[in-house]
Order: structure tokens, then C-alpha cells, then sequence
């Protein structure tokens, strides 16, 4: 029973890191534009596709894979930061909130007329290999996808807080005017955070690509969750999306321990719900928006 | 002179109010069962549009959460009627009184911790989606399975709202009429002047004097039941109500798009997105099934939305008024003007 414990809570950290990683895609995008992506799970779904995609045509391991999902999608974030985001940064929030619905009604309509409403399981021997840690036992496929997640949530924190480029970023997040005044590249700094954002939602979504099926219907789901995530940790703050990753990630897995199935897809909303109306800042007490 | 000419516009502007609305009867009167069901839709959205227009467009509050509205007005309906054989008269009413209660309540714990903005439109979506989930597991409204409703017996039933399909259609007329007229009526209130002072400057309203939470409360809470009551309508229509089609994410979607791409805090705004959007998603629909693509009506839906944000975003309606204002039509959201003192 209590290994039973163990490795549900074992597996609940495992995916944690990964819902670290799409939240902090989310939270990246907040943090430095102000502006609230209601488009990032079609982000993540994109991301799951490319992982079904590479996997099924080349058989590449699943780390490539989100390689490859992590440049297709930092592309396909500044482009759509340079072409449709750019427009609508300055206007007025609930203005932002329609225009991101449109988006993802857009991506996601496009996803259902190029790939239909079927799941599609990524054929990866990954999901059935385990390794026995101890009491523990765990699929290899969140091994890697947590490792990675991991590492890159590191290696983007590093980036952020040691380069001039994480500087002049985190310069443009505290202050826009100030750093225009300076010579910063502000309309650049932007696109670039974008696309590092969505970049972080496709990688998430081709690593986890052996665990969920890809299916276009998962987007809203996943762009809720990521909402949780860090509203959980405090919207725009760095460890909070990591924390809240962490916490939404064991908690549903404790939940579908105990619940059944469909409890166990409302506890997200019940937690936002409390979260949101006893502590609005999250564990990490972010800015006023 | 200014009263005068101000009632003389009032005038045209009920008038042509009046017009529309006694087209839209010629309409039902003369159009096919399809035309019918498709325009019935396309007012009960323009009524319940109207009810988000309300809140954000001259409350200031946001909402991507009124499918919790709409579902728990369809589902007090629903279960008195198809359960108990109640009328669907007390049903709409019940509906409305839970339903403003719910939008309360969350308005009130929201305001009281400062949840505002986009976290007051996140918890609507949660308190929504949990709602969806919980009623498709709990047997008693019938979980995923839904409620059906009994066929018509085929006579027209007031009493009992019950009817053929061009029935509901002069039902959703009226509801829409009622929208609009009072969309209009509230927004020349007292209420209305000072939920557009708080949708403005929260800060400075309050500094007027202006209890805003209150306010907000009261903006939020008959916005929700207004929402219901078309719910109610609207699972009548249908015939049958699952939790994921009343309560889903697509509702709410469906019930913000008029307003946004009609016109927001317009009275008529609404009214001209929905007939825009409705049939344009409807017809993208048919079009997706003939070439086998599904997603079509979606993309269309998605695509409306960021054009009209783009390029109109007070949208269709104001850009209408303005282009022919410039000749007779006064501006939407003037000042009033101040009275004198003794006058």
C-alpha cells in the first residue's frame, strides 16, 4: 500500500515538471508582455503532434523529438508574435482574452481539418519500458520527459538570469518605457519571448507525446491547466510555475487514486477556484496585473 | 431646444427598433422550418448576448464562464419539467433566481479578495468547467446522458411553452426584443451611468461616492440570471440538454461573440453580431461536413474574432452607426449634461 503511495506520488512529481515547463511557457509570455496567451494548450497540442509526427516518420527518440518541436515552435511563436500578438500587446486586456480565443478556436479548428477528431497514440516502445528504483517503479517515458523538462527549466533559468539577452528581458518586463529609453529592442525583446513561450509549451508537448494521445479536443484542457499552474505559483514568477507544476501534478495523481476518473479532471478547477479567491497571487505573490 | 431634438432622435431610434424587430415577425412568419430554426437561435444568442453585453460592456466585468449561467438555467427548467411536470414558467423563473444567486455569490468572493480582471475571468471559466463536470457525474440530473424533453403534442401551449418550432421562434423573438429594449433602458438609468463610471475608473467612481462593489455584485448577478432564462429557453429548443453541450466552453464562446463582433455595450450591437457570426458558423459547419473538414466552422469562428478586433474593435454595429451618424445619428456613450442648479 504504501509503495502503492510512493509511486503514484513518484509519477505525480514526474509530470509535474513537465506542467512546470508549459506553465512556465505561460508565465514567460505574462511576465514580460502582460499579455495572457489563451492560446497556449493548442501550443502543447502542437507539440504533441510533432512528437506523434517525428516518432511515426523517423522513429527518432523522444528527445529529439522535442528538439525539433522546441525550433518549429520558437518559430512559429515569433512569427505569430510579429504578424498577429504585436497588434493587440497595448490594447486593453479583455480586448487580448478574445483576440487569444480566436486564436485558439483558429488552431484548433485547423488541427481537426488537417488531422480529424481521433486520438492518435505515439507508437513509443517508451511507455512500456520501467525501471525499478527501490519501492519505486517508473515508466521510462516520464523518466525522460521529466529529466528533460528539468534540465531545460534550469538551463532557460540560467539563461535568463546570467545572459545580456535575460537581462535586457527582464529589463523590458519591469519597465517597457525604461527600456526603451535605453536602447533596448523592445518590439525584438518581444517576438523572441513569444517564441521562447510557445517554444516551451511544444517541447512539453513532444515529450509527453508517449503518455497522451494527440487529439485536438485536448487544447482547452491543457490551456486551463497551464492557467492553474501558475495562478497556483503567482502569475509571471519563475519558481511559482515550477512549484505549481510540481503541486498540480501530485495532487492529480492523488486525486485519481482516490476519486473517480471524471473527479479527478474537475480537481484542477476546484483548485483554481480556491487558489484564485484565498490567495489571488499565488504561493509567490507575483504583480498586479 | 437640445430636450427637444433629443426626444425627437429618441423617437426615430425606438422607431427604428420597432421596425427591425416587426421585420423579423414578417420573417417568421413567411421562412421555411430551416430559416426559422436557425434565426430562433440566432435571437435566443442575441438575448443572452445581451446579458454579457451587460456585464462587460457596461458593467466592465469579463466573463468566458456564461455556459454556467445558461446550463443551470436549462437545467432548472429541465428537471422541474421533465422530473415533476412543473411548468417551464417557474422553471425560467427558479433558474434566474439560482442562477443570479451563483453570479453573486462568486462576484461577492471575488470583489471582496480583489480577484478582478483577467483572474475574475479565469475563476468564471473554472467555476464553469467544474459545474460541466460535476453535473456529467451526478445521476440525479442525468450525468452524461442528459435530459430529454417529451415531443410536443403539436398544439400551440403558452401555458406550458411548449410548441412547434415557429413558436419558439416569436418566444425568441420577444426575448431579444426584451434584450435590446432593455439594454437601452438601462444603460439611460441611473444604474447604467454608474456601472459605466465603475467599468471606466473603478477609483474615481468610488471617490464619487459610488458603492462599486455593490454595484458590481448587482451587474454580475442579473447578468447571470438573464443568461439563465435564455438557458432555459434554449434546452427547450433543443429538446434535450447534455452538460457538455449547455455548459461547455463553446457556450460561452457563442454567447460573447455577438456582442464582440456586434458591437460591445451597444443595445444593438448584439443583435447584428449574431446575426453575423450564427449563420456564418453554421454555414461554415455545412460547408466542413460536404469536404470532410471538420474544424471549418471553428476556424471561421476564430477567424471573425481576431479580424473584427483588428480592424473594427468597437465593432460592426458602432462602425455602422458612425459612418451614417456623421449625417443624422447621435454618439453612443455621450455625457449628459450636467443640469444647472434650480433649473
Amino acid at each position: 500500500m504504501l509503495s502503492l503511495w510512493l509511486n503514484v506520488i513518484a509519477g505525480g512529481v514526474l509530470i509535474g515538471l513537465v506542467y512546470g515547463l508549459v506553465a512556465l511557457g505561460l508565465t514567460i509570455i505574462f511576465g514580460v508582455m502582460r499579455v495572457v496567451n489563451f492560446a497556449h494548450g493548442e501550443m502543447v497540442v502542437f507539440g504533441i503532434y510533432i512528437g506523434y509526427w517525428t516518432v511515426r516518420i523517423w522513429d527518432v527518440p523522444i528527445v529529439l523529438a522535442a528538439a525539433i518541436a522546441a525550433v518549429v515552435m520558437f518559430v512559429f511563436g515569433f512569427l505569430l508574435e510579429t504578424l498577429v500578438v504585436k497588434r493587440f500587446v497595448n490594447r486593453p486586456h479583455h480586448y487580448q482574452f478574445i483576440v487569444f480565443i480566436g486564436l485558439s478556436l483558429l488552431f484548433s479548428g485547423v488541427l481537426l481539418m488537417s488531422f480529424g477528431p481521433d486520438p492518435r497514440p505515439t507508437a513509443s516502445q517508451l511507455s512500456f519500458q520501467t525501471v525499478s528504483v527501490g519501492p519505486l517503479t517508473l515508466d521510462w517515458a516520464r523518466i525522460q520527459a521529466a529529466a528533460t523538462a528539468g534540465l531545460l527549466i534550469a538551463a532557460l533559468g540560467a539563461y535568463l538570469k546570467y545572459s545580456a539577452f535575460g537581462r535586457s528581458l527582464r529589463g523590458a518586463a519591469n519597465n517597457r518605457l525604461g527600456g526603451l529609453v535605453v536602447g533596448l529592442n523592445i518590439p525584438r525583446i518581444y517576438a523572441v519571448t513569444f517564441g521562447i513561450g510557445t517554444a516551451c509549451a511544444g517541447v512539453a508537448g513532444a515529450l509527453i507525446s508517449p503518455l497522451f494521445d494527440a487529439q485536438p479536443y485536448l487544447a482547452v484542457d491543457f490551456t486551463l491547466l497551464a492557467f492553474v499552474t501558475v495562478i497556483v505559483g503567482g502569475l509571471g514568477s519563475f519558481g511559482g510555475a515550477l512549484l505549481g507544476g510540481l503541486t498540480i501534478g501530485v495532487a492529480e495523481a492523488i486525486a485519481a487514486l482516490m476519486f473517480t476518473p471524471s473527479m479527478k479532471t474537475a480537481l484542477p478547477y476546484a483548485l483554481l477556484i480556491i487558489i484564485l479567491i484565498f490567495r489571488p497571487r499565488g504561493f509567490f505573490g507575483a504583480k498586479d496585473i | 431646444m437640445q430636450r427637444t431634438s433629443d426626444q425627437a432622435s429618441d423617437a426615430k431610434r425606438w422607431g427604428a427598433g420597432a421596425l427591425v424587430f416587426a421585420a423579423l415577425a414578417v420573417v417568421g412568419g413567411m421562412s421555411n422550418a430551416y430559416v426559422i430554426s436557425l434565426l430562433t437561435i440566432v435571437l435566443l444568442f442575441t438575448f443572452m448576448g445581451q446579458s454579457w453585453n451587460l456585464m462587460l460592456g457596461i458593467g466592465g466585468q469579463l466573463s468566458i464562464g456564461h455556459a454556467l449561467f445558461v446550463g443551470i438555467g436549462a437545467y432548472a427548467v429541465a428537471i422541474l419539467n421533465i422530473k415533476y411536470g412543473v411548468t417551464p414558467w417557474i422553471g425560467l423563473l427558479l433558474g434566474a433566481v439560482i442562477a443570479g444567486s451563483v453570479g453573486a455569490v462568486l462576484a461577492w468572493l471575488s470583489f471582496r479578495f480583489e480577484v478582478r480582471g483577467i483572474y475574475f475571468a479565469l475563476l468564471t471559466i473554472a467555476a464553469a468547467e467544474f459545474a460541466r463536470i460535476m453535473f456529467g457525474g451526478w445521476d440525479y440530473v442525468g450525468g452524461m446522458q442528459g435530459l430529454f424533453y417529451q415531443a410536443p403534442s403539436g398544439a400551440m401551449d403558452l401555458r406550458m411553452l411548449r410548441g412547434d418550432a415557429r413558436f419558439y421562434y416569436f418566444v425568441a423573438l420577444a426575448l431579444a426584443a426584451i434584450g435590446v429594449a432593455g439594454t437601452e433602458l438601462i444603460s439611460r438609468s441611473y444604474w447604467g451611468y454608474v456601472w459605466r463610471a465603475m467599468r471606466d475608473d473603478d477609483e474615481a467612481a468610488r471617490a464619487l461616492g459610488v458603492r462599486t462593489f455593490r454595484h458590481k455584485v448587482l451587474v454580475v448577478s442579473i447578468s447571470a440570471a438573464t443568461a439563465a432564462i435564455g438557458g432555459g429557453v434554449l434546452g427547450l429548443v433543443q429538446g434535450a440538454i447534455f452538460p457538455d453541450s449547455i455548459m461547455g466552453m463553446a457556450i460561452s464562446v457563442d454567447v460573447l461573440i455577438g456582442p464582440v463582433v456586434g458591437g460591445l455595450g451597444t443595445a444593438f450591437g448584439p443583435l447584428v453580431g449574431s446575426m453575423v457570426a450564427i449563420p456564418l458558423h453554421h454555414a461554415m459547419g455545412v460547408l466542413g461536413d460536404a469536404l470532410g473538414l471538420p474544424g471549418l466552422n471553428s476556424v471561421a469562428y476564430g477567424a471573425v474574432l481576431i479580424l473584427v478586433v483588428w480592424f473594427l474593435p468597437d465593432g460592426i454595429w458602432p462602425s455602422i452607426v458612425r459612418l451614417y451618424g456623421a449625417i443624422q445619428l447621435p454618439a453612443r456613450g455621450r455625457i449628459p449634461q450636467l443640469r444647472k442648479v434650480g433649473e
